[in-house]
């Protein structure tokens, strides 16, 4: 199997909505020397349950590893590999473009249309373009935007979800150990 | 009833079965050793530093199957436990260690002796938890237990602020683990896979089993024997594998890698099918992964998903509990012989037995494998032995057949020099009627001879036997082998190691000639409490046969046979 080219896939993960995960997800792509091209992290319809979309550099048998890897620690629930699947997957960008001439406003406009995107703030010198798309076309809506002139840029790296009835999603609900005798204590410093 | 967060801890280990735990006070701890004095069932072990603590509670582990427990304050106690925490991550030993922290309101203030300890431990620990909510207390400490033993064992650390250990609650103790949506440890193979190795299997000529810490821990010993003798498969052990098939079995072939026997590297080397049972295909054990194994079908059976493929590419990948995998195996394997093969193996063996020391006259000259052998002899090959890292240590591995289960312990993976000693106490506290030796060099023993004091406040019946041949032999191996013999920070004083003792008030002896090992095995026995005898050995000594780090596995260096000049 020729596995030493290396190629973008998307792991979707589920995992506990508690402090530190994100830390511990992090600190395992750094330990196992993975490389992470974008990892994004929310909540979900399940207050106890955040998702990540993380994206990766990778062959084949590292993807394979990093998937392995990542159900290895305890608090993330399950993980997908959607590259393998029909997917739907989306990056937002936020771009801050010069517009402060008849060219470059012109110009901004009649690329904008060409793209899921769309002014959102104009002024007499900048306007922020926004950007829903695929990962490839918000590149190249970059790239179409660099010689106006782009002056700041954000994006929120790519979320993924797989298509069709094929749902990533765990049964589990969790349970409060906080008992009816529990009284909100604030927290006290005392000596150490 | 109402507990403090230190009576709950407490109470905890209590119902988990924990007999005793080792550690060190402090004052972020102290509300849990207060309450310690209202629960004389759980017996605490003062260590004279918190990685004896760490290697004790392993020791522990290793040498009962069950959970060890280290405890520790804050700060720099906490970041001593790191070592021996790294330890059991690396060899799959379950420990629980608790650590104090500071008071939630201090923390992140860069109180005294404060240190994110669970930032510290993330790479190094199987789970870790920071206590933030009393109520949370007897949960994490449940799943603690149960995290660590569990799956692939390891290591599981829990921080408690302090405040929490001295606020109260009413305590319910949880039952059932039920809080833990992503650990479903795997058990069983599927019957695709069973029938895929069965093929291979029952294709081979030449099939070899290369069996690992797994086999142990999973308790498929007896299954791994069924599998050998029914299929007539010779059985490659790795370090952390000794004890999973007697020694003396005529299908054991002897330990595999970087000083393992010739006969078993040169027969995976011309394999046809490689059977790896509860193993890791750790660099020490492969060599040069381009070229190992090459002719070889693969089969792989281990707990944890992510060893499989990770180095070695296989054929066959199950994951799953082995014991359950084996159970589901047995019953298709067909009996069968491979003569050929295991005479081909035979006659590897013979050549280096010609190559071995221990067939020679070596005059008045003591060799290290020759104390190893003799304390072999000498304890009837029955003493649970615990090594150091080093010379010794693959000395013991090549001169100290082992034939049950976990009678070796020893730091394969990460190979922490000091581990010996402190892991040899804790060994006894968990198998009180075994004779236990403590074997390690001149070297790791003084990484953590402190706990002398332990050994002995406890009166704590550990024979320790240093193989003392004034370097720090291993690396000097390496600096005669590939550094053009330029012994830099390797020739190594020690103290009068006798004297160190007798004023530790341990009893102690010397041994200088071979005629002295029996009598100094019959003084340890017969002497109570913690012995040291130091064996003075020949200081340049070599471990054949070496593999160089990435060489190929059949590329190894060999011992010269009699009459043959050296490389």
């Amino acid at each position: 199997m020729p596995d030493h080219k290396p190629k973008k896939y998307l792991l979707v993960a589920l995992v506990e909505n508690k402090p530190g995960v994100l830390n511990r997800v992090a600190s395992l792509f750094r330990r196992r020397n993975f490389n992470v091209d974008s990892l994004t992290v929310g909540r979900t319809h399940k207050p106890h349950l955040s998702r990540m979309t993380i994206a990766v550099d990778a062959t084949r048998g590292d993807a394979f590893k990093i998937h392995m890897n990542l159900l290895k620690l305890i608090n993330v629930v399950d993980v997908a590999n959607v590259s393998h699947e029909p997917h739907v997957s989306r990056d937002l960008a936020l771009i801050k473009v010069r517009a402060n001439d008849a060219e470059s406003r012109n110009g901004l406009t009649l690329i904008c249309e060409r793209y899921p995107a769309r002014i959102v703030d104009i002024g007499p010198e900048v306007a922020i373009v926004e950007i829903t798309a695929q990962e490839d076309q918000v590149e190249s809506l970059i790239d179409e935007l660099k010689p106006i002139g782009i002056l700041e840029l954000v994006r929120t790296g790519v979320v993924a979800m797989g298509r069709g009835v094929r749902i990533l999603d765990s049964d589990y609900e969790p349970v409060s150990p906080i008992t009816a005798t529990s009284e909100a204590k604030s927290y006290e410093v005392y000596s150490v | 009833m109402k507990l403090s967060g230190a009576e709950i801890v407490l109470e905890c280990l209590k119902r988990e079965g924990v007999e005793v735990m080792f550690g060190y006070p402090g004052g972020a701890i102290l509300p849990t050793y207060d309450a310690m004095t209202r629960y004389p069932e759980i017996h605490h072990v003062l260590v004279r530093h918190e990685q004896g603590a760490a290697h004790m509670a392993d020791g522990y582990a290793r040498a009962s199957g069950k959970v060890g427990v280290a405890i520790a304050t804050s700060g720099p106690g906490a970041t001593n436990l790191v070592t021996g925490i790294a330890t059991a991550m690396m060899d799959s030993s379950p420990i629980v260690c608790i650590t104090g922290q500071v008071t939630r309101g201090a923390i992140g203030s860069d109180a005294f002796q404060e240190t994110d300890v669970t930032g510290v431990t993330l790479p190094i620990t199987k789970h870790n938890y920071l206590v933030m909510d009393i109520h949370e207390l007897p949960y994490v400490i449940r799943e603690a237990f149960y995290i660590a033993r569990s799956g692939r064992p390891g290591p599981v650390l829990i921080d408690i602020p302090k405040d929490i250990q001295t606020d109260k609650i009413e305590f319910v103790y949880p039952e059932d683990v039920i809080r833990l949506p992503g650990y479903q440890p795997p058990q069983t193979a599927s019957d695709k896979e069973i029938k895929a190795a069965l093929e291979l299997i029952h294709e081979a000529k030449r099939p070899i089993i290369l069996a690992g810490h797994g086999v142990m821990l999973s308790g498929a010993v007896q299954q791994l024997r069924e599998l050998a003798e029914r299929a007539q498969i010779p059985v490659a052990l790795t370090l952390l594998g000794k004890g999973a098939m007697p020694e003396n079995h005529p299908l054991t072939i002897g330990m595999m890698g970087m000083h393992g026997e010739a006969a078993s590297n040169l027969a995976i080397q011309e394999a046809d099918l490689l059977i790896a049972l509860g193993m890791r295909f750790d660099d020490r054990v492969t060599g040069n992964l381009k070229t190992y194994a090459r002719g070889a079908k693969k089969i792989h059976v281990d707990i944890d998903a992510s060893e499989i493929n990770k180095n070695v590419r296989v054929d066959v990948g199950i994951v799953g509990d082995l014991r359950s995998v084996m159970d589901q195996l047995l019953p298709g394997v067909e009996g069968t012989s491979h003569a050929e093969w295991l005479n081909r193996i035979r006659d590897w063996h013979e050549d280096a037995d010609e190559r071995d020391i221990i067939n020679r006259d070596t005059g008045d000259e003591l060799w290290g494998a020759q104390v190893i052998n003799d304390l072999w002899k000498f304890t009837g090959g029955n003493a649970i032995t615990v090594t150091d890292v080093g010379q010794h240590q693959m000395l013991e591995a090549q001169y100290y057949p082992h034939q049950r289960p976990a009678s070796m312990i020893t730091s394969g993976g990460l190979g922490t020099m000091g581990f010996g000693f402190p892991a040899a106490m804790g060994a006894k506290f968990a198998r009180p009627d075994e004779e236990i030796w403590a074997i390690v060099g001149d070297g790791g023993f003084q990484m953590t001879l402190c706990e002398l004091a332990t050994a002995k406040q406890e009166n704590i019946k550990v024979n320790i036997a240093i193989i003392n041949n004034n370097y720090l032999g291993m690396v000097r191996q390496w600096q005669e082998f590939f550094y053009e013999q330029r012994y830099h920070a390797t020739p190594m004083f020690s103290p009068d190691f006798v004297k160190l003792a007798e004023a530790y008030g341990i009893p102690a002896m010397r041994v200088e000639r071979r005629d002295q090992v029996e009598e100094s095995v019959a003084f340890a026995r017969s002497t109570d409490g913690p012995v040291l005898i130091e064996y003075v050995v020949e200081a340049e000594d070599i471990v054949y046969p070496m593999v160089p780090a990435g060489a190929d596995l059949d590329k190894m260096i060999r011992r010269p046979k009699p009459g043959e000049s050296a490389r």
